[in-house]
């Protein structure tokens, strides 16, 4: 399967990259500005995301919320979301319907500004909190995409921070942080744009040029504060929680090469030989077998910038303690380096890797997302195409040699949740910050 | 409004019109049905070389006799712990060396088991998926794990508001003698009585090939999928299942409000339904177009009020639960705990509104022009696709139905929203059930003066009858 990629600049230094696909009237738009939670300055956790929902508030010749209706009325799905170091805004629409999507997003990049208001700060922070309270607090396990980078990240690392951020940075957040952020991050040359599915290659050149050629490119960004970091955690780190949840859950993070470099490969899939589908060594064992967890998982976070993570998240049966949790998923590594994985254990996971790739690339939207992705961290679409020859070359020795290389006690961070009426190191005042949800 | 000079060009007043809009049409199916009764139903679709698969048949919760809740459910994984052939640890390693998924389960009229995978794979594919459904083995030993996963699940649904609330609200709006009022996948109690033996009893009598379809969406040719579909399924023989008694009756025919008790919850999960109507309704697009406006989109009057105009949520939504007997009509939300009472008070004057004034002109086409374009965005995959051709199996709708379907919803008038708002809301029977912190919420709702309120302990739902 080779996916037909063309990719240019605008002289506003915009990335643009067209992918036609003609089996069906859809076409995609995605937009990836290069800036996320990591681009926060302190006292602003939560600002991007928070800015992310302000981008739906309408631009100087669009009013509050209109996005979302001219999208809808043009029969088409929309959203945005936000990330550790890019924020993306999508549309998948009726191909005839093209020219809006483009025209939406040119007009928020060109001139958001003059729409933002006081009121519609205060409004869209009071959905944020609540989206908080709803996505993190309220919900059992809620907080451990916050808590694991804390752990994993030291506390000046741009990636420590929570992303959905603390009720009092949200706060905090003025008009004057918008304008600020706007001004230097949504810069036509921080953004990658999409185009993918059915459209008229000659017709989408003129119309980008058309709508986004005029806005000018941005000030030199300020640099993110450094990502250096050791490639292992030199120790098992270890922090647990209790939570109003009712059976132990663990995550087990490893830092792991970057994605994008050829051992993330073998990363992920190390990942998929663990922990993707029923057949994976810990389902076996762990699930089916000893009973033990009655969901696990394993799954890289794809960073591109510092280190990776590889993730194993397992959740316990009921009277299965947190201790016996920690021990069966440990020794479960521990054999995986000592004994090696099998080459049918491999060709499983990369078989599995590979339909899922191909399944996913029939969505014009999914298209274009991967290849933004692509574009904004290697500034070439292109290699989305390298993809499942990637996957393939990953034999046995190299998932063994890898296992060997990154996954030892010199290289996990445990985060274990525990029903809260026994003791943790939140009730007893140690341990690290938690933002916004203390104990 | 700030004073920052916020213009960098670039956009122009003056909003863009579509091109000439290109045509579509939902794939072409083609259907044979084998001399068992089972239905075979191909649908070709070359884009990428990928196939999904799904098996539709009458065993869902509603087959279920009373006592034995979480029975289909539990034939429906317990499908792929073994068959004649191989354990079920070996059959998923098969499947997954092709890189293929199968995953199977039950709703509440039918079970489903899906397959899917590379396009060349698919006679292998097919071959397992007659294994699992024709010679399943239900070993003891897994179906007492999937047993202890069930009642797992059970027990984690306490720490859970989101599924908790939907579970209770179920409890609230139907009457004990419906299946509707008791978990889907059944309770502890139910759960905890059931036996390799009730699963072998449900397949034997439940899964047969009358009424029961095969739909292949993909790349490959109708010819060759017919045969290897009758390869596999056509020796399977028919059985006459008894019949079973349909209850959809609400619990009660008034308002009342239930306090589910969290507490320190953060925020309250909130739900008001009441029972709505069956799939089959002869208005089921005018209660779709209705819906949208009144709570399906995002540029809805419940969203845009709760959210965008009070800040109360992070989004509130409606939905009509579309089942063969009469699903509920929901409206969810999860609001900020001390708004409670003041966001469930702008919803039911959302549904007075909607029922008493008719839509604008301009909202009834935000609904249309969304429901008839994403159309095709809806069926990109042969996964949505084979899943539209199983439902439309499950509800026995017409053959030309998909490709009806847009006109359909172009032609539902102001007049025909006013007339479902009015016929299929029933303000005057909504449950309002609340999981949220007593402390904060109990004095506000009570103030409402919606109805009485009843304390709900969240256990309940553990435990069963």
């Amino acid at each position: 399967m080779e996916i037909p990629i063309d990719f240019y600049r605008l002289s506003n230094g915009l990335l643009v990259t067209l992918s036609e696909d003609h089996t069906a009237p859809i076409v995609a738009v995605n937009l990836w500005y290069h800036v996320g939670s990591a681009n926060e300055r302190p006292g602003r956790t939560g600002f991007a995301h928070l800015f992310e929902h302000m981008l739906f508030q309408g631009s100087a010749h669009v009013q509050a919320n209109e996005h979302f209706e001219l999208i809808q009325r043009a029969g088409g799905t929309l959203n945005g979301s936000t990330w550790l170091d890019r924020t993306n805004y999508f549309e998948t629409l009726p191909s005839h319907q093209l020219p809006i999507a483009l025209w939406l997003e040119a007009d928020r990049m060109g001139c958001l500004l003059p729409a933002m208001t006081q009121q519609k700060l205060d409004t869209q922070r009071d959905v944020v909190k609540n989206e908080r309270r709803w996505s993190v607090d309220n919900q059992p396990y809620g907080t451990w995409w916050e808590k694991l980078p804390e752990i994993v990240f030291p506390a000046q690392h741009p990636f420590h921070h929570s992303l959905i951020g603390s009720l009092d940075d949200l706060s905090a957040a003025s008009l004057d942080d918008i304008r600020q952020f706007f001004t230097t991050f949504y810069t036509p040359d921080n953004a990658v744009l999409t185009i993918a599915g059915d459209f008229d290659p000659g017709e989408a050149r003129h119309l980008v040029e058309e709508y986004f050629g005029p806005i000018s490119r941005g000030a030199p960004r300020p640099p993110l504060a450094s990502m250096s970091l050791a490639s292992r955690l030199g120790q098992t780190l270890r922090r647990r929680v209790s939570d109003d949840v009712v059976v132990p859950r663990l995550f087990m993070a490893f830092r792991v090469p970057t994605f994008g470099s050829v051992d993330h490969y073998v990363a992920s899939v190390c990942a998929a030989v663990l922990g993707m589908g029923k057949g994976s060594r810990l389902s076996r064992s762990l699930v089916r077998g000893r009973q033990i967890t009655s969901d696990v998982n394993a799954f890289t976070y794809d960073l591109a910038k510092s280190v990776d993570l590889l993730v194993i998240d397992a959740l316990a049966r009921p009277h299965v303690s947190a201790e016996l949790l920690e021990s069966e998923v440990t020794s479960e590594v521990d054999l995986l380096r000592s004994q090696g994985v099998t080459t049918t254990e491999v060709e499983r996971a990369i078989a599995l890797i590979e339909t899922a790739f191909v399944m996913t690339m029939q969505q014009a939207g999914e298209r274009a997302e991967r290849l933004s992705m692509f574009a904004t961290y290697f500034g070439d679409p292109t290699r989305l195409n390298e993809e499942v020859e990637g996957y393939r070359s990953v034999t046995a020795d190299r998932v063994n040699e890898f296992v060997r290389d990154w996954l030892g006690p010199d290289n996990r961070a445990l985060l274990e949740y525990v029903p809260r009426d026994i003791p943790s190191d939140e009730a007893v005042g140690a341990g690290l910050t938690a933002s916004g949800n203390g104990a | 409004m700030t004073t920052a000079p916020g213009r960098r060009g670039g956009s122009t007043q003056e909003r863009p019109r579509p091109g000439a809009v290109r045509p579509y049409q939902f794939p072409r199916s083609e259907r044979l049905a084998l001399p068992n009764g089972l239905q075979v139903i191909v649908v070709p679709v070359r884009r990428l070389p990928v196939i999904a698969v799904n098996f539709v048949t009458d065993a869902g919760a509603m087959m279920e006799s009373p006592g034995d809740e979480g029975l289909a459910q539990l034939t429906a994984r317990g499908l792929l712990e073994g068959s004649g052939e191989r354990r079920g640890d070996e059959m998923m390693e098969l499947f997954e060396r092709l890189g293929a998924s199968i995953d199977s389960g039950a709703s509440w009229d039918s079970a489903i088991v899906k397959v899917s995978g590379l396009a060349p794979r698919l006679d292998t594919m097919l071959e397992l998926l007659g294994e699992v459904v024709l010679t399943p083995t239900f070993p003891e030993h897994e179906v007492e794990r999937l047993k202890s996963e069930r009642l797992a699940e059970l027990l984690q649904l306490r720490a859970e508001p989101r599924q908790l609330a939907d579970e209770m609200l179920a409890v609230a709006v139907y009457a004990r003698d419906s299946r509707y009022a008791h978990p889907q996948d059944g309770s502890a109690e139910s759960v905890t009585a059931l036996s390799a033996d009730s699963l072998r009893r449900f397949h034997a009598e439940r899964y047969r090939p009358a009424g029961s379809a095969i739909v292949i969406a993909g790349d490959v040719p109708p010819e060759h999928a017919f045969t290897t579909a009758a390869h596999v399924f056509g020796a399977w023989k028919a059985v006459s299942p008894s019949a079973v008694t349909v209850v959809d009756r609400p619990a009660r025919r008034a308002r009342a409000m239930h306090l589910v008790k969290k507490t320190n919850a953060q925020q309250s999960e909130m739900r008001l339904g009441h029972v709505a109507v069956p799939r089959a309704s002869a208005n089921f697009f005018p209660v779709l177009v209705m819906n949208a406006v009144l709570g399906g989109l995002f540029s809805s009057r419940i969203n845009l009020n709760l959210r965008e105009a009070h800040g109360y949520t992070y989004g509130a939504s409606s939905y009509f639960d579309w089942r063969r007997a009469a699903g509920p009509f929901v409206v969810s939300a999860a609001v900020r705990s001390d708004v409670t009472g003041d966001a469930a008070r702008e919803v039911l004057s959302e549904i007075d509104r909607i029922r008493t004034e008719p839509i604008t002109e301009n909202e009834l086409s935000l609904a249309t022009s969304y429901l008839d374009g994403v159309f095709p965005v809806k069926y990109e995959t042969v996964g949505a696709v084979a899943n539209a051709l199983t439902a439309a199996i499950v509800f026995a709708l017409p053959d030309d139905y998909f490709d009806r379907y847009r006109a359909n919803v172009r032609a539902v008038t102001v007049d025909d929203v006013l007339m479902s708002a009015q016929s299929y809301l029933h303000p005057d029977q909504l449950q309002l059930l609340v999981v949220g912190d007593p402390a904060i919420i109990r004095s506000p709702l009570e103030r409402m003066e919606f109805g009485p309120l009843i304390s709900h302990d969240r256990t309940d739902i553990l435990r069963g009858s």
